[in-house]
């Protein structure tokens, strides 16, 4: 499609060199987040190719040493915490910003994703000092609220997609049949929509577990999270331990997300067929 | 009989919808009210340490009244300083003297110790005169001591957020750059709108040729072509910062692949420099930049290309004249957003950039881990707020970008 039927050999040229830029650009994209992967496999403690030999010594470092554990711990109880919270409020939301007659949306929906633009050391800083003001600095609580505030703009967004092919008057036939709000809800709406919640929960789930910033200053030493370790760790001295953190990591956040976007594409058909 | 019976259903109809319009709102309540509670109170509270500072107010009481007796500026006389001798033996006794000695060091270097000292002397000595605290302090003998003291008095303050821009009231009614040597912020400013205008364009060079490129694949080719791109943009920041770190070593495989290409003839540090700190903040922000762009390419017709063509417009023209400006919105889009994300870097420069390479973020946090100074913290996130703000509102008023649509 980028030559056209009779294409004269300047055109030729233009899309080789398109071929070629493009090309390039997809190797600085892909390559280097899978370059921590092999030094995390190295026997040696360098972070040099070529690899000296074959172990698996950093990830029992990272699983094994009680620092690293509890860290992994906290990352997902904060992870955990926070996915429930902002996928229960996140989707509530979004059900009543389906509603047409919602008041006031175009003061809403650009507030409901601030936290996303704000930049995040303003978020990090004021909270810990509002958070101090109130005893919540230092806890547990503390930190999942503050995570829910970043996770729930990508609850609300993949909820409302969903949404978007939700047919309202499902839920009317439901109430004409006698059903209570909540029995509707539970039976109709949220069996179509699941997959778009789920997807939300895991975008939720991703953002706490990957957050640093926030952690770093509300957490207090046993609260260290696995990033904020690793953070830490990049900081002070390098250890081939943060390439296999780096590849755990990695791996945990590729293969959520990929499950979330399939359900979500599941959920925009499921959406569509009900409708039809 | 159907049409009068018609306006009553619809009114009844409309009746209800109206009543039900509070329901939607209740659903999105518990949400709104976290975010007030632990977004909106948190900025507010941590902006107006910018402009509110009560901690020299609270401390000198006696001074403050004493000073309004006093006539006129410069050093005040005898009764002033009984005055804040005794604020300052009271404050050594409640511990609040050292907030305050920190307080006014920020706005009088050097003040910290010799007040310090002086509230010592005060506690012991209740008679201390004039003339033995400013052998204690030599500072409080000078006039711009009390001409800080008397500005500090004031519990609203414009000092921090006029600081954030390198400023500082020289009389009662003019203002003037600080000295040379204390001016920084200016500088820290131009160099984070510098590092995101390079990083912008960087990405955009990058950017653009591949959703082109993506726009006119085949569908399945197209697919594989985006979750190469969406890999790295599903992957922490964090994450993509370590793996830099590791790539731009001194010995690690960039320098490696250098030397094997011959770009160049020795390793080069890539660490800590800014060269280092641009590809890495380039590399995370490419499908932040890509994908609007890529988003609104696929809505332009190739029929009108193909028109264009056949009536004769030679390739650079059609591109120029009928591509370029359909293509426009989600290119503004794209670089708005990145150079948006760009100005709240933290992260990546504090891993990958080295001292000259810090953004204002870095200046934030440091102001607060190290320094202690909430109030310089609170005037520099005022001002990138309020640049951020600015471009968000821009970005959704005047281009129409939708981040709700974007997923």
């Amino acid at each position: 499609m980028l030559l056209s039927p009779y294409p004269t050999n300047a055109e030729r040229i233009r899309v080789a060199a398109l071929w070629f830029w493009c090309v390039l650009v997809l190797i600085f994209l892909v390559v280097p987040i899978f370059v921590p992967v092999p030094l995390s496999f190295n026997s040696g403690s360098f972070f040099t190719f070529p690899l000296a030999g074959v172990s698996t010594r950093w990830y029992e470092v990272v699983l094994g040493t009680p620092r690293w554990r509890a860290a992994i711990g906290n990352s997902l109880l904060i992870g955990f915490g926070t996915t429930i919270l902002a996928t229960v409020l996140g989707t509530l939301t979004a059900i009543g910003l389906s509603d047409p007659k919602f008041p006031g949306r175009r003061f809403v929906v650009p507030l409901l994703i601030s936290p996303l633009i704000v930049p995040v050391v303003v978020t990090a800083v004021g909270t810990y000092l509002f958070y101090a003001r109130i005893g919540l600095a230092n806890t547990y609580g503390g930190i999942i609220l503050a995570h829910t505030v970043l996770a729930s703009p990508f609850v609300v967004v993949t909820v409302s997609a969903s949404l978007a092919g939700f047919d309202r008057n499902l839920m009317r036939a439901t109430s004409i049949l006698g059903a209570k709000p909540l029995t509707g809800f539970l039976r109709v709406m949220l069996p179509l929509i699941l997959p778009g919640v789920l997807s939300g929960a895991a975008f939720a789930f991703v953002t706490s577990f990957d957050e640093v910033v926030v952690v770093q200053f509300l957490a207090n030493a046993q609260q260290r999270t696995l990033p904020l370790e690793m953070f830490t760790g990049l900081r002070e001295q390098l250890s081939p331990a943060i390439t296999a953190a780096a590849t755990l990591m990695m791996g945990l956040s590729i293969l959520l997300l990929i499950v979330a976007n399939l359900l979500a594409r599941r959920s925009r058909k499921n959406a569509g067929a009900a409708s039809e | 009989m159907s049409s009068i019976a018609m306006p009553t259903t619809k009114t009844w109809i409309s009746a209800r919808d109206h009543s039900d319009s509070l329901r939607p709102l209740a659903l999105a309540a518990p949400l709104l009210l976290l975010l007030l509670f632990s977004f909106g109170a948190p900025i507010v509270a941590l902006l107006s340490r910018a402009v509110y500072e009560p901690t020299i107010a609270n401390a000198l009481p006696l001074t403050i009244a004493a000073l309004r007796q006093d006539s006129g500026a410069g050093v005040p006389d005898e009764a002033v300083f009984r005055a804040f001798a005794i604020d300052l033996k009271d404050g050594q006794a409640a511990g609040t003297v050292y907030e305050f000695a920190k307080n006014l060091n920020t706005r009088l270097p050097g003040a910290r110790s010799q007040v310090l000292r002086v509230a010592r002397l005060a506690a012991q000595d209740q008679a201390i005169t004039k003339e033995a605290m400013i052998k204690a302090a030599p500072l409080l003998g000078e006039e711009k001591s009390w001409s800080a003291i008397r500005v500090g008095t004031n519990r609203f303050t414009s000092f921090f957020l006029l600081s954030a821009f390198d400023l500082r009231w020289t009389g009662q009614w003019t203002i003037g750059a600080v000295p040379a040597d204390q001016a920084v912020f200016l500088r820290v400013f131009g160099r984070t709108f510098l590092i995101a205008t390079l990083v912008t364009l960087a990405t955009l060079a990058l950017a653009f040729p591949l959703a082109y490129l993506m726009t006119n694949l085949r569908p399945a080719m197209a697919a594989i072509v985006l979750v190469l791109v969406l890999l790295p943009f599903w992957t922490s920041i964090l994450v993509r910062t370590a793996a830099w770190t590791v790539i731009l070593q001194k010995y690690g495989i960039l320098n490696d692949l250098m030397l094997w290409l011959g770009v160049t003839s020795d390793r080069i540090e890539l660490m800590y420099s800014r060269t280092g700190l641009i590809i890495a903040m380039t590399h995370i922000q490419l499908p932040f930049t890509l994908l609007p762009i890529y988003s609104v390419m696929r809505s332009v017709q190739p029929s009108q290309l193909r028109a264009a063509q056949s009536l004769g417009g030679r390739p650079f023209t059609v591109f120029r004249r009928i591509y370029l400006p359909q293509v426009m919105p989600g290119v503004l889009a794209g670089c708005l957003l990145t150079f948006i994300l760009c100005l709240g870097y933290y992260i990546t420069p504090v891993l990958i950039g080295g001292a000259s390479d810090q953004l204002i973020s870095n200046f934030i946090a440091n102001y607060v881990n190290a320094e202690l100074n909430w109030e310089m913290a609170a005037a520099l996130s005022f001002v990138l707020l309020a640049s951020t703000l600015g471009l968000y509102i821009t970005m959704t008023r005047y281009l129409g970008l939708d981040l709700f649509k974007m997923g």
